[in-house]
């Protein structure tokens, strides 16, 4: 394998004119999957015996089956209905984006759902009966006691499924959708030279993924002035070690 | 014929085509866990090194290989394995293209993904073995390779376990897409079945039953084990 330069960046051009096309995905997928997963934890956590068994039994099956299926099964299986193609839902079902982008955002929002299930226990009670004792309850409470804490416990975990998520893009290309790593494949049967385009398409991923990291970093420092040292002031420089220590 | 024929084990069934198949995963799966030990413990080895040089190529490794898509890191291993064959093979004067057979690259593409995870799950387990123990083991005068295998390598291999567990979780979903080699496992047959007899449907659901299956099945494998392993800690654990 020659290392031809040009050729590099040509095909790195061509394949980030398609990360419009990956992050949309990821976007729709990731928020969707959201609203999925909110609907599913407040199922488990204050549904009744009925609710409560119907998210369990969604996480189990989209957690537990691999995601690649679940997409065929959409974007194959339920078009092979008559019933499905005559129903309002066809525009939908019809078009790879909308498929892929309702796959991803229900396999993740079995996965999600855990994620915001374990914030949520892990709000200590005696902050929620602090809440009460003050005079919060529903929503206020939520807002102002358990939101902020579960959303900063759940912080870490919610990055790497996000960063899950960015990978798993990669699998609309399978029902044809044109983002980077479909991009790749259509360039290499027009090239022939599958290592180096593959290779640069790993490299922009691995640059989406890099920024996302810093980016959720970053929104975990912003969410966490609580576990920071302090500012170092001369009255009190001194005693920095007393107060975390 | 109705549905139960076509996933049965007459004639026209598919059921012992599929029964293959999910065994083929298991077996891709098994495959690319133990190259994943291999590479995994390397790496993990590197990562905890004094050496900078060796903890930054096992950082390089790490973040590669759980930030790439493994969609493409199974189209580079496959692909790009099939021209180094085919290097060989101009070279020992055999004309022609030579692939790298389907079963053989998704174990280790698969394995290659794995074994960052794996690196992180054996870190991990390292860092949670008590320096005190260590301390112990070397004043009473063992070795670094006495200490290795008598302190170090069984807390280990414990620690490590629900981390395996999980590393072999996502493993038997990477190993669906291994499928584009064209290798007959699970997913493939399921597909293959799918638009044969345009049941798409119907075989997907099947093909996914089959994987809920497996994965329930080692959740309980695992939880079988840790409960075994966690027998020998019930004495220590108080003492940390």
């Amino acid at each position: 394998m020659d290392f031809d330069v040009a050729f590099l960046l040509s095909t790195f051009v061509k394949l980030v004119a398609a990360v419009p096309m990956t992050l949309g995905l990821f976007a729709c997928s990731v928020s969707l999957g959201a609203v999925f997963a909110l609907g599913i934890t407040y199922c488990r956590v204050s549904g009744g015996a009925f609710l409560s068994v119907f998210a369990r039994a969604y996480v189990f099956v989209f957690r537990g089956s691999p995601l690649l299926i679940q997409m065929f099964l959409i974007y194959y299986g339920l078009g092979q209905f008559p019933a499905v193609r005559h129903s309002l839902f066809w525009p939908v079902l019809r078009d790879p984006f909308s498929c892929a982008v309702l796959a991803l955002a229900l396999c993740t929002a079995g996965y999600q759902a855990e994620i915001m299930r374990g914030g949520l226990q892990a709000v200590p009670s005696r902050e929620i009966e602090a809440g009460r004792a003050a005079g919060m309850s529903g929503l206020l409470l939520f807002r102002r006691i358990i939101a902020p804490i579960a959303i900063r416990q759940a912080l870490p975990a919610y990055s790497t499924e996000i960063i899950l998520m960015v990978k798993s893009t990669a699998l609309a290309s399978l029902v044809t959708v044109w983002e980077v790593t479909g991009t790749a494949q259509r360039l290499i049967s027009q090239t022939y030279r599958t290592m180096e385009v593959f290779l640069v398409a790993t490299l922009i991923y691995l640059l989406i993924n890099f920024i996302i990291v810093r980016v959720m970093a970053l929104v975990e420092y912003r969410l966490s002035p609580h576990l920071r040292e302090r500012p170092v002031s001369a009255s009190d420089g001194g005693r920095q070690g007393e107060v975390h220590g | 014929m109705s549905w139960i024929d076509l996933i049965g084990f007459g004639e026209h069934g598919r059921g012992a085509i599929l029964l293959w198949a999910t065994g083929m995963t298991l077996a891709v799966t098994a495959a690319s866990l133990g190259i994943g030990a291999l590479l995994g413990s390397v790496i993990a080895a590197a990562k905890l090194s004094a050496s900078r040089p060796a903890r930054w190529l096992g950082d390089a490794y790490t973040t590669v290989f759980r930030g790439a898509p493994e969609l493409l890191i199974i189209y580079l291993v496959y692909f790009g394995g099939s021209q180094a064959v085919t290097a060989v093979g101009q070279w020992l004067n055999y004309e022609g293209f030579l692939g790298l057979p389907s079963f053989l690259a998704g174990a280790i593409a698969v394995g290659l993904i794995s074994g960052a995870y794996q690196a992180e799950v054996y870190r991990g387990a390292y860092q949670a073995v008590s320096r005190g123990e260590l301390d112990a083991a070397r004043s009473i005068g063992m070795g670094t390779m006495l200490r290795f295998r008598r302190i170090l390598a069984p807390q280990i291999l414990r620690f490590s376990l629900p981390g395996l567990g999980n590393v072999w979780q996502l493993s038997l979903k990477d190993s669906t897409l291994v499928s584009v080699t064209g290798l007959a496992e699970l997913m493939r047959t399921s597909q293959i079945a799918a638009g044969s007899t345009k049941q798409y449907f119907l075989f997907f659901i099947v093909g996914g039953a089959l994987y809920l299956v497996l994965t329930t099945l080692s959740d309980r494998v695992f939880g079988f084990a840790e409960r075994r392993v966690a027998r020998s800690f019930r004495h220590s654990l108080g003492r940390h």
